[in-house]
This record gives structure tokens, sequence and C-alpha cells, in this order.
């Protein structure tokens, strides 16, 4: 019961390898030149990353995880946020805020064009809902796109989008008002906007504290136009779809907190065993020893939330439970995992003294990407708004 | 075309590797195991012959003890068809000629007495001796192309390229023939989720010395034509000389160079 397949464990040991031979040897430098890697992007692909939750028409492999493709997923996002935190986002949010739209409410013809690519590494695709003056609250999305002779013609812009920028984005999806309902409230709906379209611009990168590496972007639309096929689910869906594909999101990203928190605990007990002090071992100090120990106490509730969560939205693709159940459990584990990664990074470069404040040594990089763990994806604000919600607490 | 690749299970090389006391053989239990990384090279060239000729199948083959099987998963898994894994407790402390007897026998049984390539990698990462390729091809009477850094099939032949210090050779060869392959010849891919799923339901065949035909005398410690005498472990490496460049870095190295005889 608390442990994972065979399968999944000898999957998890593919996809270590892979992030200590080609990623990891890396990372320092691509962190300091702020480059996101493109090549590694179709090896991922190879390895089968972006289409563990995808059928195998579209060149995925769902049929063959005997019904644990999403925990497949978060192991891989594990393991890569283990050696660095920008490329599991980029395996994350590829997949989450990328391909899952998609592949959940893509028309035959939108999934045969995009999938494929996205599948394989060969493109990758973002989606866009925040905006500069609409972050938590999505609702207030002021994008708007008119329906005009058969095309969308979409205006407004788009703030921190994670992999809409690199060069081989295939497209973005973004939220935008596409009219009022009849009780006079926005009504908001998905457009695929492919890359290189006209009126699409995507913005510089941003100067970030953390993820580097990863690719973020703002975006802006003037008279941008796509045609109306490029509606993405059913017209004024567009947030409640979003909502739907976030708790997944959220998992992963529990994920991602996961495999910083677990190297926290392997960098800081190896330096506090080899580190001397006053004529001993670092880690022979209680002060040095007793954190390290908290570090494992972490990890280990960091993996059960995670694991047991994704374990939820496994069985809950097979019917057996509900969605309601999953989000709280998505929920708990963004919330937990997130604040204890930051905390763990707070321990990690402690135990390392001078060093760990120094980029020659890996706790520095994860110190700075930890903190983004507790905003993307909802703010650990939204997450206890959704707990909270989710026991019946009476709302605002 | 069928190939059959012969790999080996070795201790990891990240990992702290010793000696076993009794016999001076490689301690292999206690650490972790994995297929060699120089034969992941000729899993990745069968296989890439195997798809671009759209036919064939690659067998892979290991003389070890059980945990070798895992070298064999890790093959299956980048996309080998079938496994054979000959294991004995008779073949531990085998030399290199010894291993290439038991070998040759299993390569004839896999292929039913008529290999069509046989691949190695250059060398084991453990032994790193290099000499059961030529060994094997010698025993299965098949013509020895060695050290390939590139590799191409024709009608009935096969040709590599063989770099050396001074010169490139491009060396043909008819078939079958036996190839042992570098570290140049191509980017070993890793296994997809689709190959480790796939690999679980791939044939391994088991075998011991009695199905080769192999008396137990023939292999193992005793049966050694060379023996290791005495185990050293080398000294931990000194710290190295860090020259900071302050515009006349150039210079600097040349005269460390200069001081060590290196120039
Ligand atoms: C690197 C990076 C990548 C990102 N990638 C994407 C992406 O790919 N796609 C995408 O759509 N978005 C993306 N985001 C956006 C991210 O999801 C938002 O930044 C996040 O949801 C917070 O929104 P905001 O920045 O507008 O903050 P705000 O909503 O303005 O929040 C500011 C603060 O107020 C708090 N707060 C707000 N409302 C309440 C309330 N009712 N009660 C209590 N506290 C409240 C918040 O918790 C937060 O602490 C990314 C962000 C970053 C930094």
């Amino acid at each position: 019961m608390f442990e994972l397949s065979q399968d999944h464990e000898d999957f998890r040991e593919v996809v270590r390898d892979f992030a200590t031979q080609a990623v990891e040897p890396h990372v320092a430098k691509w962190d300091r030149a702020h480059h996101f890697p493109t090549e590694l992007v179709p090896q991922m692909g190879g390895l089968g990353l972006f289409g563990l939750v995808v059928p195998e028409a579209y060149g995925g492999s769902l049929e063959d995880a005997d019904g644990g493709a999403f925990t497949s997923l978060c192991i891989a996002i594990e393991e890569l946020g283990r050696v660095d935190q920008s490329i599991g986002i980029t395996l994350s949010a590829g997949v989450g805020l990328g391909i899952n739209p998609i592949l959940t409410y893509g028309t035959d013809a939108q999934k045969e064009r995009f999938l494929p690519d996205l599948v394989a590494g060969r493109a990758l695709a973002g989606f866009g809902l925040t905006e500069p003056d609409a972050g938590s609250d999505a609702g207030a999305t002021r994008t708007k796109a008119v329906l005009e002779d058969g095309q969308w013609v979409v205006d407004g812009a788009k703030a921190f989008i994670t992999n809409s920028g690199t060069e081989i984005t295939s497209v973005v999806t973004v939220t935008a008002r596409t009219g009022t309902d009849p009780e006079g409230r926005a009504e908001i709906s998905a457009i695929m906007i492919p890359s290189g379209t006209a009126g699409f611009t995507v913005e510089a990168p941003y100067d970030k504290l953390g993820w580097n590496i990863s690719d973020t972007h703002g975006l802006s639309f003037s008279g941008c136009r796509v045609p109306e096929d490029h509606l993405l689910g059913a017209r004024g869906h567009g947030f409640r779809q979003f909502l739907k594909t976030l708790d997944d999101g959220r998992i992963a990203i529990s994920a991602l907190a996961l495999g910083l928190i677990t190297r926290m605990r392997e960098e800081a007990t190896a330096y506090a065993t080899s580190r001397t002090a006053f004529g001993r071992p670092i880690g022979a100090n209680q002060g040095v020893a007793f954190p390290i120990a908290d570090l494992a106490v972490m990890e280990e509730n960091a993996r059960l939330v995670t694991y047991r969560a994704a374990w939820l939205k496994d069985e809950q693709e097979a019917g057996r439970r509900s969605v309601a159940e999953v989000k709280q459990a998505a929920a708990v584990a963004k919330l937990y995992t997130s604040e204890a990664a930051v905390a763990a990074t707070r321990i990690a470069t402690q135990v390392f003294g001078g060093n760990g404040f120094m980029e020659e040594y890996p706790v520095a990089r994860f110190y700075r990407d930890a903190k983004i763990l507790e905003i993307g994806e909802g703010t650990s604000e939204v997450q206890r708004m959704v707990i909270a919600k989710g026991l019946g607490l009476p709302t605002a | 075309m069928n190939i059959v690749v012969c790999v080996k299970y070795v201790p990891d090389a990240q990992s702290d590797r010793s000696f076993r006391d009794s016999d001076r053989t490689v301690d292999r239990d206690g650490v972790d195991g994995l297929l060699s990384e120089l034969d992941e090279y000729a899993v990745e060239e069968a296989l890439k012959i195997v798809e671009a000729a759209g036919e064939g199948e690659v067998t892979v083959l290991t003389v070890g003890p059980e945990a070798a099987a895992n070298a064999i998963k890790k093959a299956l898994q980048m996309g080998a068809d079938r496994g054979v894994h000959v294991e004995d407790e008779a073949i531990h402390g085998s030399d290199a000629a010894a291993t290439s007897l038991v070998l040759a026998e299993a390569v004839r049984k896999a292929t039913g007495g008529t290999p069509e390539l046989v691949m190695t990698g250059m060398s084991s990462t453990d032994g790193v001796m290099g000499v059961v390729p030529a060994m094997l091809a010698e025993r299965l009477g098949l013509p020895q192309v060695t050290y390939a850094s590139e590799l191409t099939v024709g009608e009935g032949t096969v040709t590599i390229r063989r770099d050396g210090d001074t010169a490139s050779e491009t060396i043909e060869a008819s078939l079958p023939a036996l190839v042992s392959v570098t570290d140049q010849i191509n980017e070993p891919r890793y296994p997809s989720f689709k190959g480790i799923m796939a690999a679980k339901k791939k044939p391994v065949e088991q075998w011991g010395l009695a199905d080769l035909g192999i008396d137990t005398s023939q292999v193992g410690l005793d049966a050694a034509w060379t023996s290791v005498v005495s185990v050293t472990k080398r000294p931990p490496r000194a710290q190295g000389q860090i020259v900071a460049d302050e515009g006349d870095g150039g210079s600097r190295l040349a005269e460390f160079l200069a001081g060590q005889k290196f120039i």
C-alpha cells in the first residue's frame, strides 16, 4: 500500500539516469546564462515523458500504464526536479498546461494537429490564464475575443506564461472574454493562438528570482486573428475548463517540490558528514543534525501527500474516486509540499554556511527556485481557500 | 538481420569498487551493478541496424551472476527483442579465455549455429582488457572487425571505420562477422516508458553450462590462464593545481607543462 509498483520504480531509475547524465552537468551553466535548452525537449520526448498521460493514437503510452499514468508523470517531474526545478516545470507545464487542455477539450482535428509534436517533444505549448491584472482572481480576465467574419479577433495581454516563447513553442491557449452571459457575467472561452500568428507578440523574457532555465514571457495580442475553429472546448467554458486541469497541475507542482526537498535532504546530509568544524563533522552537533532530521520528516510527508494525491487522480480517471476528493487532496499536497520546500532550502543553505550562499553549490540555486512553488498554479492563500471551501466552511 | 549483442553486468563505476580478499576477484556483492556503459553503444548500434532494415531481431546475451539479469533488462528496455542469460556457479572467476568459450557456445545455441552478426562493446568498464571480442571471433571462426567508430551493413558485408592515433582505417569484412564498437559510434538512447513496459513481456532464456555442453573444469578460477596475484588500492588523487588567469594564464600553463616535462 505504501510503495510504488516495480514498473514505477523501473521508470524512476531511467528518469534518474537521464537527469543525472543529460541534465545535471549543465544546469549551473544554463542557470547563469538564463538559457532554455531547447535540445533537451525532444530528448525528454524520446523517453516518453510528454506522452505518459496521452493515448497511443497521439504517440503517448497511456494504454501501457496499467492505470498509473499520472503517477508516472509525477515520478518524472520529481526526478527532474531533484536535479533542476526549471527542467521539472518545463515538463510539468508542458503536459499540464500545454498538452492536457488540448487532450481534454480539443476536437479530433485539433488533437491531430498539435498533439503528436507536443508528445514527441518536437514542440511545446503554453496556457495563458494570468494577466497583469488577473492572477488569483482569474475571472477578472480582460483579454477579449470577438468573432468577426469567421475569425476570432483577440486583444489583450497575458503575464508570466510558461513555455510560451521557446523556439519550438507551437501554440498558446489563452482565456478571453467572448461576451457576457444572461446574468451579465463575463463569458470566458479558451482560444488557441499558434506561434507566429500576426498580432501575437511574445515579450522579452522576464528577469526572475529563480527558474532561470524555464521559459516565461508576457504575451500581447493586438488585432490578432485566428480561425473560428481555434476555439478550444465549448464557448463560455474557458474558465471552468481551466480550473479542472488545475488540480492535476497542483499535484505535479507537489511532485516538483518533493524532488527539491529530497535533494536538500541529500545535500545537507552529505555536507554535514564531510564538513568539519571544532574538530568534528558539523553533523555531530544536534544544532545541525536536528534540522536535517526535520528535512527527512518533510520529505516523508511530502512523498505521502504527493503520491496519495497522484493515486487518487489515477483512481478518478478510472471512475473510482470523485473530482472533489482529488481537488482537496491536490490543494493539500501543493500547499504542504511547497511550503516545506521553501523551509527545506532555508535549512539546507544554513547547513552549508557561507558555501550555501555561493552559486558554486546547487543549494543556492534551489534556494532561489523554491519560492515560486508557493505562488504558481495558485498561491498558498488560494490553496487554503480551496481547502476551506472543500471543508464546507462559509465563503465570503 | 539477426544480431547477437554480448553485454556485461559490471559494478557501477561511480561507486567504490573493491576486490574480494579470498580470491582477488572483483567484489560484485553489495555494490550496485549496471549494464556496462561501453556495451550500451553495441546495443544501440544493433537496434539502429535492425530498425533501418525494418526486419530482424536483436538478442542480448550475458554471462554473469543472478543480478546480471539487470543488464539484459536494460537492453530489453532500450528495445532489444530477447535475452539469453548464462548463469552457473562454476563460471565465477573465469578469465577472458573461459568467458569467450561460454559466450561462443551460447551464441551458437542462440543462433542455431549460424550467427549473422555478433556485436560487443570495445571492452568492459570493470576488467578493461578488451580481448574477449577477439577471442570470441576466433572461437566462432568469424572475421573480427574491432573498435568500430562507424558501421555500415551492406550486401553480405560489414564496413567499419577504426580511428587510430595517426589514421582512420576503413575495413570491410564478409558476413557473418563480429564487430566491437567504440563509444564514438552513437549516442545510446534512454529507454522510453513504452520500452520499460514492453520489456516485461520479452522472453529471456536461462542457460547453465550443461545446456551449452561445457564441462565445469573448462571454466572458473581454477581453469584461468592468468591469476591476480595481489591488489593494491590506488592512492587518493592529489589536489590539482589551479592557475588563475591574470592575463598570463597561457604562459603559466606552458611553464607548468614544461616543468613537468610534458612539452
Ligand atoms: C515563473 C512563473 C510562471 C508562471 N506560469 C504561468 C502560466 O504558464 N500560465 C498562467 O496562466 N500563469 C502563470 N503564472 C502566474 C501565476 O499562476 C500567478 O502569478 C499566481 O496565480 C498569482 O497571481 P498574481 O501574480 O496575479 O498574484 P495576486 O493574485 O495579485 O496575489 C497577490 C497576493 O495576494 C494574495 N491574495 C489574492 N487574493 C486573495 C484572497 N482572496 N485572499 C487571500 N489572499 C489573496 C495572493 O495569495 C498573493 O499572496 C506564472 C507565474 C510565475 C511567477
